[in-house]
């Protein structure tokens, strides 16, 4: 059924990366240096890839729309990445981390992808060790580990709740060291507007310079989109307000398929909305739910307070449901559970759309712990509580200060309020094995390319995937490509292609800037996000997508007529960055409806009301959906299926249980 | 809507772009809901200013977690406002009271100028960093993780010091917009760790020069960085570099 | 480039400067004071004028007193280069900067005290080190040494003179307190174990060397010595 080739190399699947890896063309040394590469994004997988290719001796040029490359979202992550080092002997390996990968995406990503993944998992912890990235570490002065939803050993590496901080700034680090040697050139406060095609291939970008709003070009061999998710589709999420799709979706509507855009990863542990003015939404991270039980009372409509409501009152439905996982089932699950309960009416909080993450018992438990090491038998609840808080406060110490902060409650006294909220986008460009998308020499790694987290991506997977596309894979397979253009002198940016590319990109600055409409760009964008939490969010429905279609399209229409954006568009002006990201956002939310209309079944971050087991659990279609969707942007606003199926030949596909 | 009941004045800084000079403007706000964070409080004023066809005062900001360093305002007095151990972003209205007059401006220093509003430059950082903030270690060359023991206490002292978000509130509190706890923090945490040993002296010298001549002032040990740092960087880290500094100069072998 | 290369005229460099003459300067309090304070033996200043005459012609006191002048006047040298940089770095200031909520007032203000702290020395010097060294002591004392003591006793009466070395010894204490933990940072002395203790002896030392010499002159303006 596939009408799009993935180019996975042929052979044993363990062999097929160490295969290709000593059989890619290589591009010699000198050759290197007059081959230029853009590099969008700054992240983990553009900060990495940049500093990777520099070091092999190309041309790099990299972009980022915030003010220094160290502010890429990739910094916000918390609780871990994962590796399959097995240091904690607990019967770890590679094969197991691609089966928990694969497994956690509920058999909807390629094997292919997926082996390599894990493979090279240990390099990266390797890697970021050696670049002084401090990882949390024991007594003996070895690497610790902690457990994360969706697998049975430990294998995920931290940095206290800042994980993501420490391994971007290792991979800046990395960056800034090829920006001193000038063999990266680094463009900060830049946004990617087009991209420019030429016989068919990427080589180049427009880029406009958000201080002085100057519109550019950039010519490179190759470029590579390393700009992250799109979960800001929603509004409201845990991504950054900046966070966007555009750089993705110019490149989509030159020719790149986006696959799977529907699958939408809500995590279960996100303070809960506090009223309409919110912003963003604070993820607590998904390690709490490692000592934190999950509950809500027995009673609807229970108003009592947390504490006044006795053990046996209290319905720890994940434990209940998910006897084997418990706590810490995947993050679909989780998020299903918890709306499941509130939507029953058993809802926390003044919203009653909250669940409780509790820590008492294992704040117990530590301090028993604590009290026997402290040689104090029998220690009574208060000298418990008091030791245990000490080990807590150790551990997620910062992240019960965000939530003391934001929230204004004290977390170590009553349980945390959590409700799910949309956090990672499985879905984007669609990519061969080498990270290419359908458009030659266009290249897109990390959460901006969908290639492989399936429907679900396990927690403390995404900063695996973002260094593993930078560090370990993008450098190889983006050889492949590059050799073949040796030949090709640097193309000059009077070249007709790029002058129609700028023309594309200031005609939409020119018309946003004109509509003068009555309406701010947030007041468009508050709607859309409402469309598709309520729509196209936890749980979908045909009818529910088929009016966000037209909603959607009825939206597009009104915010083209209507919305306003003060200032010019030759200066700094915040007000036409957001307005630019929000017509596309638009566009893709009816994109990702219509992939969720395609679907008929429900799968990881997928859920259609209409396809579940009598006992509420996505009920996949392996027969007729075992495919990726990749979808081919038509004029005006239309979209074409190609499948590309997905064929697991070293896994036995199956109901997913964590029962 | 559930909107709250605070009034506030602002006095916002504006500056249409680094050749003209700026100025404080008075804005009232009603209606304020303390359960707001003080940038939402901000998106607030800026949907009213762009209905009334003024333009929205340009800041930074994007995680809104308080870990990507970006958001930067100087209110009253104090960066990031007047909690200790946050960030702007983290900030919420529940500090403020009910008629409160909130002063509002842009980091100061020579080393990050103002772009427009309550926006700055602040690639200066970033040059630091380029200068030696790193260890040189091309991808591929890396051995086995665990074949490097580090003592627990020195790996959490480089976390502590790492963990630093680059925002600048310790240059923009210093009353000589010194950069010294910034860059002292990059220096300790890889001054601290076996793998930052082989650059140790190179570095401290290479980000020492850089930090010198992007015109940030001198220290003079008042400690308010290490007071207003959202994330409690310790003054500790300047005595660290301070000291390889005096070892690079005068013990070692290498001059940058 | 030098084998030092731009050691002392970096940011670092230049305060390792003010940190190790500021350490300099805190030990020659300590002498000073300790000498001076033999004033307080109450014996019309025999005992003093013995130590005033030793540390006027002992040749290392005086190759010494060469070196302090060389670190005073480094020490107010680069304070004044240090404080105009520093002024650079920030060419705008803020409209509201609530300094007292992040450090103490003699902190940031260790320039204003310096400034006064030299106006204090200027008349100081010219009160006692001139006349030592340059327009000569009048009279000697019973043990045939040159009555420094008596040239305190005639200063001290003048009530404008007294109510200066108060004020300026004061001013003293409060750019000690900031100088002796300050200088320890500088240098790079800094260890969570001894830490509490340099604040300490900070502490003290600031307070005990600046209550000892604004004793001085009070002692002989209200007579409670002769």
């Amino acid at each position: 059924m596939s009408d799009i080739n993935s180019n996975i190399p042929e052979g044993e699947l363990t062999s097929k990366w160490t295969k290709f890896k000593s059989s890619v063309a290589l591009v010699n040394p000198s050759n290197k240096r007059s081959i230029e590469v853009i590099i969008v994004g700054s992240g983990l997988a553009g900060a990495s890839a940049a500093a990777t290719l520099a070091e092999m001796g190309y041309k790099v040029k990299c972009f980022c729309f915030q003010d220094s490359p160290r502010r890429a979202h990739s910094i916000a992550a918390q609780g871990g990445i994962n590796a399959a080092k097995n240091y904690q002997n607990d019967g770890d390996s590679t094969y197991r981390l691609f089966y928990d990968t694969i497994k956690g995406g509920d058999y909807r990503s390629r094997e292919a992808n997926v082996h390599r993944l894990a493979e090279v998992s240990t390099n990266i912890i390797d890697q970021c060790v050696a670049q002084g990235v401090p990882l949390a570490r024991e007594y003996g002065g070895l690497l610790d580990n902690r457990s994360f939803g969706g697998t049975q050993v430990q294998r995920t590496f931290y940095a206290a709740g800042q994980t993501g901080q420490q391994l971007l700034l290792g991979a800046y680090s990395a960056l800034e060291r090829q920006i001193g040697m000038g063999k990266v050139e680094m463009y900060t406060r830049h946004e990617m507007l087009e991209i420019v095609k030429i016989d068919g291939k990427a080589r180049g970008i427009i880029a406009r310079n958000l201080i002085t709003g100057e519109i550019e070009r950039h010519f490179g061999h190759a470029v590579v989109l390393g700009t992250g998710g799109y979960g800001n589709v929603f509004y409201l999420s845990t991504n950054a307000m900046g966070s966007n799709v555009t750089a993705a979706w110019k490149a989509h509507k030159q020719g790149a398929y986006f696959a799977n855009p529907c699958y939408t990863q809500i995590h279960p542990t996100c303070i809960p909305v506090s009223g309409d003015h919110q912003s963003k939404l604070t993820l607590m991270s998904e390690s709490l739910r490692n000592d934190g039980r999950i509950w809500v009372p027995k009673k609807k409509d229970d108003n009592r307070k947390a504490s006044e409501i006795p053990e046996d009152e209290r319905d720890y439905y994940l434990e209940r449901r998910y006897p084997a996982f418990g706590n810490l089932v995947p993050r679909d699950v989780a998020s299903r559970a918890a709306k499941e309960r509130c939507d029953a009416g058993y809802g926390v909080g003044a919203s009653k759309l909250a669940v409780y993450l509790d820590f008492k018992a294992n704040t117990e438990r530590y301090g028993k712990i604590e009290a026997s090491k402290a040689g104090i038998h029998n220690p009574d609840k208060e000298t418990c509580m008091r030791l245990g808080t000490a080990v807590v406060k150790e551990k997620y110490g910062n992240l019960f200060d965000m939530y003391a902060q934001i929230t204004g409650e004290n977390p170590y006294e009553t349980p945390m309020r959590i409700y799910p909220a949309v956090h990672y986008t499985m879905g984007g460009l669609w990519v061969d094995y080498n990270l290419m998308t359908s458009v030659p020499g266009l290249y897109c790694t990390g959460e901006a390319n969908f290639s492989d987290h399936g429907a679900n991506r396990l927690g403390a997977s995404a900063l695996m995937q973002g260094l593993a596309d930078g560090y370990f894979v993008l450098p190889y397979t983006i050889g492949a490509y590059l050799s073949k253009e040796i030949s090709v002198k640097a193309i000059p940016t009077d070249h007709p292609a790029f002058v129609e590319a700028e023309e594309r990109a200031k005609g939409i600055l020119n018309t946003l800037i004109n509509i003068k409409g009555t309406k701010t760009v947030d007041h468009f964008h508050k709607r859309l996000g409402h469309i598709m939490w309520e729509k196209c969010g936890m749980s979908r429905s045909e009818k529910g997508l088929r009016e966000a279609i037209e909603d959607i399209r009825a939206l597009r229409a009104e915010f083209w007529s209507n919305v306003r954006v003060p200032g010019t568009a030759d200066e700094l002006n915040t007000e036409l960055e957001k307005a630019g990201r929000v017509a596309d956002f638009i566009e893709l939310g009816e994109l990702m409806c219509i992939d969720a209309l395609d679907r008929n079944e429900s799968c990881g971050g997928h859920f259609r009301e209409e396809y579940q087991t009598e006992e509420g659990e996505a009920l996949r279609d392996d027969v007729n959906y075992a495919y990726v969707a990749a979808w081919e942007f038509k004029e005006g606003v239309n979209f074409e299926l190609h499948k590309e199926e997905l064929k697991f030949e070293n896994i036995k596909v199956a109901q997913r249980s964590y029962k | 809507m559930s909107t709250g009941n605070m009034n506030l004045t602002l006095k916002v800084w504006r500056q249409k772009n680094n050749k003209t000079a700026g100025a404080l403007v008075d804005y009232k706000l009603a209606e304020i809901s303390p359960d707001m964070s003080f940038l939402e409080m901000f998106d607030v004023l800026n949907e009213q200013l762009i209905n009334k066809g003024e333009e929205p005062v340009v800041f930074d900001h994007d995680c809104r977690e308080g870990i990507c360093g970006m958001c930067s305002m100087f209110i009253n007095g104090r960066p990031h406002g007047p909690k200790d151990l946050v960030t702007t972003c983290q900030l919420h209205m529940r500090s403020f009271k009910d008629g409160d007059t909130i002063v509002v401006e842009p980091w100061r220093a020579a080393a990050f100028p103002v772009v427009k509003d309550l926006t700055v430059d602040r690639s200066a950082f970033d040059r630091v960093i380029a200068a030696g903030g790193f260890i040189s270690v091309n991808t591929g060359n890396a051995q086995d993780a665990n074949s490097l023991p580090i003592p627990k206490m020195q790996a959490d002292a480089a976390f502590e010091a790492a963990a630093c978000i680059g925002c600048g509130a310790c240059v923009a509190t210093c009353k000589n917009a010194s950069a010294m706890l910034f860059v002292s923090a990059k220096i300790s945490q890889l001054a601290l760790l076996p793998q930052g040993q082989p650059e140790r002296y190179r570095r401290v010298q290479s980000m020492v020069a850089q930090m010198d001549a992007e015109g940030f002032g001198n220290c003079t040990n008042t400690g308010a960085c290490e007071a207003e740092c959202p994330k409690g960087i310790s003054l500790e880290n300047i005595a660290r570099m301070n000291r390889d500094f005096a070892s690079a100069k005068f013990a070692s072998e290498e001059t940058v | 480039m030098s084998g030092f290369g731009n050691a002392f005229s970096s940011s670092i460099g230049k305060k390792f400067i003010m940190g190790a003459t500021g350490i300099f300067l805190i030990l020659f309090l300590i002498v000073h004071c300790g000498i001076n304070a033999l004033i307080f033996l109450n014996d019309g200043g025999l005992t003093f004028n013995i130590g005033a005459h030793f540390m006027a012609t002992n040749w290392i006191i005086r190759a010494g007193e060469v070196v302090l002048m060389i670190g005073l006047l480094a020490h107010i040298f680069q304070a004044l280069r240090l404080t105009l940089q520093n002024n650079k770095a920030r060419p705008v200031k803020y409209a509201v900067n609530d300094g007292k909520a992040n450090s103490k007032w003699y902190s940031r203000s260790m320039g204003l005290l310096g400034t006064l702290l030299l106006i204090f020395l200027i008349v100081h010097l010219s009160n006692f080190w001139v006349v030592s060294r340059f327009t000569g002591i009048p009279t000697v004392d019973a043990n045939g040494h040159e009555d420094l003591y008596a040239v305190m006793k005639a200063t001290f009466q003048n009530p404008l003179i007294v109510g200066l070395y108060v004020l300026s010894m004061i001013s003293l204490c409060y750019h000690l307190l900031h100088g002796f933990a300050s200088a320890f940072q500088t240098m790079g002395w800094n260890h969570s174990k001894y830490n509490g203790i340099i604040k300490g002896a900070g502490i003290w030392y600031s307070i005990i060397i600046s209550i000892l010499f604004a004793a001085m002159p009070i002692a002989f303006h209200f007579g409670f010595i002769q």
